[in-house]
């Protein structure tokens, strides 16, 4: 339960949309056989492009920005995430596999999924034996339990999510750095029994707690090794590679670890021999390297560049090595109760069905840059239904005497005027603005457009009720992307009207339905998967139902498979190519 | 160096230096002016550039709608490329019926937009320069005709604004001025806001040249004669003085509506204009700059339109300063 100000990073990250490796597939059609499926459009979302068992080669990355942290318990990116299992094992961890497969949490440190008591408060992992750091230590309970509760003291890691902080019964431990007992394991929520079993108190029920496990904050962490804001200058491996150079914000280089056992890890191929990092390598420079193919993958994974988009998609032979991932994330538009007369659920209907939803994906890129959003819930979200409450008519382009029908029913037949707000510093969403305001002009409802500095948008302006309220932003142009494909992952921050503080900085614009808070509270608390999963679908529904929120466009990101990269594939965890999986030719 | 116009009063009479007998049959001042500039072709040009910029902007002012056709607002999202979200046809969306081509996304006609934010760049740029020679020829006269502590307070005020962090007030101003204000609202109050900033911040400029022209203005004997004659001061001032600031107040009016152009684009670059949909030429550069890889006819546009206008009152500055002054040139 984050409660970052304004969107997490990985929120913030997803603005380009998803993910952007490339692997590899060759150009030319000779080398096509090599692995199966031959170079074609969307050739890696949903099965393997390529296929390999092929060892050896490096695997050349590069990162137009520099990562929040190599430490585990201070990073918050969805590639950083990805990117952390090749050099450090979590409790769990997303499988790596094609499709929907990749959504799915499979053991990693831990030997099978989480054991939860009745009502969801304590959780038990095994671990597996023979698992050694990169200096041939045995890899204890111990280390996963102290990994946890440093990840806990945000003021040494500030950038890091804070579910567990949230969620374990701290009872005040705040920082293995403040904690008097010898060892530094105080923390009463973990036990560590032996040194092969971990147990986890929580404050209150949760029966999505592998979802925590996942999280790179279980990667064990030796405490004679841990130097605290400096670890992530070294940080201690127990993945099949481990860091051989590491010059902080330009270039890292990983190598392989040669006390990593195959024999204890069934997820991991370890391919390439080595791998190299650049970083704040420049965006367009990046994906010109990758379609020459000097370079493997764009490890942020968001996607090309519009520059690089246009060349990739008016070139047929370009374009079949590219892949159109959905990730999970909606950009959709608030409508705020709070603003007169939209505090009456016809008013808000009346904007549902107004909406011209062509304009709105052309705002975000068209088809490219994703697919028309009916609901809440993005599909690539396991469980995840799509329903229509609102069609827009035959062409998507609204649906005006429905919406004129909602305006009679709210007592406003002739439209009326409302405020709409946007990220200054974002072009799409200006266009989306402009796209209602011609759109729902159509049925008189007249709107003001309003840009606001994004860096303040969630403190100060559209996540501030009192502002929202007093300077009537009617509707206020937002998105959101998940922290992990999971109802909680995506839904918890944006509809819970529990997390909606006075103070400001908050990501819920506006949904404040108690039948919906009642209804997240049964999901968090429901032990079996497919239970609460339809239970997710059924917040997304009751949202819809009170057209709180305007659902615009689910985000897609256009990847590029250079030459040469074997195993490619889309994971669903990650929405970007699986960088696990990912081979060389040489 | 002013050379002195046809003015009534003493100033004319006072001053007769400048050389005319030449010509068959007598010619004012400003006739020999007037046929100086007609003789400069380059600042004729600008000067007819000016002339039409100004009537276009007065006509889409007036009707809302760039070349009389196509209303500035309308999308033509069938003209765009659904999958790179540019104009289909080449260069920009070029045809027939968008002259200069259209918006990548919405696919506004670019024509109109240019047309629609002509109006607002120089309804903007000419009154904040009425407003900054307004004051700054008031100050001036005064600090330079009266001299002593008058002339110490204005000049110290001038030095005051010069120092001030113009561009850094005018974001922070802009932020924080409420939807309603003063009895504006909408884009009339984000008109008026950025006349004001950018009017009143640069009067300094104007009221040092013209505190500098009325110093040695004052010494001169037809000041000396209205004095002795018992002239009251504004009649001095106004009747006396001021005409003969004629000619550098009008040209650096002439300058100052470029720079005046230039900094309402760079405010609306920064977003610090009107808001959208209104379109300024500032702001369609700063849309472009999304775009510029795949569509850079829609930077080449208004970043023609700023620079074409810039130049046109340049040159004609230029040669209307020559052909008031041509000691100068």
């Amino acid at each position: 339960m984050t409660r970052r100000c304004g969107i997490r990073p990985r929120a913030v990250l997803a603005v380009a949309v998803a993910a952007a490796l490339t692997i590899g597939l060759c150009a030319c059609g000779a080398r096509n056989g090599s692995g199966g499926g031959s170079a074609a459009f969307n050739a890696g979302v949903g099965k393997v492009y390529n296929p390999s068992e092929a060892k050896g080669g490096t695997l050349r990355m590069a990162n137009n920005g520099d990562w929040d942290s190599l430490d585990p318990a201070d990073t918050y990116y969805a590639y950083t995430w990805n990117f952390a299992r090749l050099y450090g094992r979590s409790l769990v961890m997303f499988a790596p596999a094609p499709g929907a497969d990749g959504a799915k949490l499979v053991p990693d440190l831990a030997t099978g999924l989480g054991v939860s008591s009745d009502d969801a408060k304590i959780w038990t992992y095994k671990l597996r034996g023979g698992v050694k750091f990169e200096d041939g230590t045995p890899v204890t309970s111990k280390d996963v339990k102290y990994a946890v509760e440093r990840s806990l003291d945000k003021d040494t890691f500030p950038n890091g999510p804070t579910y567990f902080n949230d969620f374990l019964d701290l009872r005040g431990y705040t920082s293995p750095y403040h904690d008097p007992t010898p060892d530094k394991l105080g923390l009463t929520a973990i036990e560590t029994p032996d040194d092969s079993t971990i147990v986890f108190h929580l404050l209150k029920s949760f029966s999505g707690f592998d979802y925590f496990a996942q999280l790179p904050a279980t990667i064990p962490v030796p405490r004679a090794k841990d130097t605290g804001t400096k670890y992530k200058e070294h940080v201690v491996s127990t993945g099949p590679y481990k860091f051989a150079t590491n010059e902080l914000g330009k270039s890292f280089t990983l190598v392989r670890n040669d006390q990593w056992d195959p024999k204890t890890d069934p997820n991991r191929k370890a391919l390439p021999d080595e791998i190299d990092m650049a970083l704040n390598v420049n965006a367009d420079d990046i994906d010109n390297r990758l379609i020459s193919g000097d370079l493997d993958v764009d490890v942020v994974g968001a996607g090309v560049g519009p520059a690089a988009q246009g060349r990739i998609l008016g070139d047929q032979a370009m374009k079949a090595n590219a892949d159109s991932a959905l990730v999970a994330r909606t950009w959709y538009t608030a409508i705020n109760g709070d603003v007169a007369p939209l505090g009456d659920v016809h008013c808000r209907r009346a904007v549902e069905y107004a909406t011209d939803k062509v304009g709105y994906q052309n705002a975000y890129g068209g088809p490219t840059g994703g697919d028309i959003a009916t609901n809440l819930l993005p599909p690539v979200i396991p469980g995840a239904e799509k329903f229509n409450p609102y069609p827009a008519g035959g062409d998507n382009h609204g649906d005006l005497a429905k919406a004129r029908d909602e305006l009679r029913q709210c007592g406003q037949p002739s439209g009326f005027s409302t405020t709409i707000s946007y990220r200054a510093e974002r072009p799409k969403e200006k266009a989306t603005a402009e796209a209602l305001q011609q759109s729902l002009a159509r049925v008189g409802i007249n709107l003001t457009i309003k840009p606001f500095p994004t860096g303040d948008y969630a403190k100060l302006y559209a996540g501030k009720p009192d502002y929202a309220k007093n300077n009537g932003l009617g509707l206020m142009v937002y998105g959101w992307g998940a922290d992990w494909p999971d109802g909680f992952g995506f839904l918890s921050q944006i509809v819970d009207s529990r997390v909606i503080r006075a103070s400001g900085g908050n990501t819920n614009l506006g949904v404040k339905d108690p039948a919906v808070d009642e209804l997240v509270d049964k999901a968090v608390t429901t032990a079996d998967a497919a239970g609460r999963e339809k239970i997710w679908v059924d917040v997304d529904k009751k949202v819809m139902d009170d057209a709180y929120i305007l659902p615009g466009i689910w985000a897609k990101g256009l990847l590029y498979r250079p030459k040469d990269l074997t195993n490619v594939f889309v994971s669903d965890g990650f929405q970007m190519y699986d960088y696990l999986a990912l081979g060389v030719k040489k | 160096m002013t050379a002195p116009m046809d003015v009534p009063g003493a100033a004319a009479r006072a001053v007769p230096e400048a050389v005319f007998t030449r010509a068959i049959g007598a010619r004012s001042l400003r006739q020999i002016s007037w046929l100086r500039l007609k003789r400069d072709r380059v600042a004729m040009a600008g000067g007819a550039v000016i002339l039409l910029l100004v009537v276009t902007a007065i006509l889409a002012g007036i009707l809302d709608r760039g070349f009389g056709v196509i209303p500035v607002g309308t999308f033509h999202q069938d003209l765009i490329d659904p999958d790179l979200q540019i104009p289909k046809a080449p260069f920009g969306g070029i045809s027939p019926s968008h002259l200069l081509g259209i918006e990548p996304t919405n696919g506004r006609d670019l024509l109109a937009r240019i047309f629609a934010g002509s109006w607002i760049s120089l309804l903007i740029a000419f009154v904040a320069t009425m407003l900054s020679v307004a004051i700054g020829t008031l100050l001036g006269v005064l600090a330079g005709y009266f001299g002593g502590w008058v002339d110490t307070l204005i000049s110290r005020l001038m030095d005051v604004f010069l120092a001030f962090p113009l561009l850094v007030f005018a974001l922070a101003l802009a932020g924080v001025v409420p939807d309603r204000a003063f009895g504006l609202s909408g884009d009339l109050l984000r008109i008026a806001l950025l006349i004001f900033i950018i009017g009143f911040f640069n009067w300094p400029y104007v009221g040092r040249i013209i505190r500098g022209q009325t110093l040695s203005l004052r010494e001169r004997e037809f000041i000396d004669a209205a004095r002795s004659l018992g002239a009251r001061q504004s009649h001095i001032l106004f009747r006396e003085l001021l005409p003969n600031l004629t000619a550098p107040i009008l040209v650096y009016s002439t300058l100052l509506i470029p720079t005046n152009i230039l900094f309402e684009a760079a405010l609306s670059f920064l977003g610090v204009g009107v808001r959208p949909p209104t379109p300024t030429w500032g702001g369609m550069l700063s849309d472009a700059t999304h775009y510029y890889q795949i569509d850079p006819e829609f930077m080449l546009v208004p970043g023609l339109a700023i620079f074409v206008t810039v130049l046109a009152f340049n040159l004609f500055g230029d040669g209307l300063r020559d052909a008031l002054d041509p000691r100068a040139r």
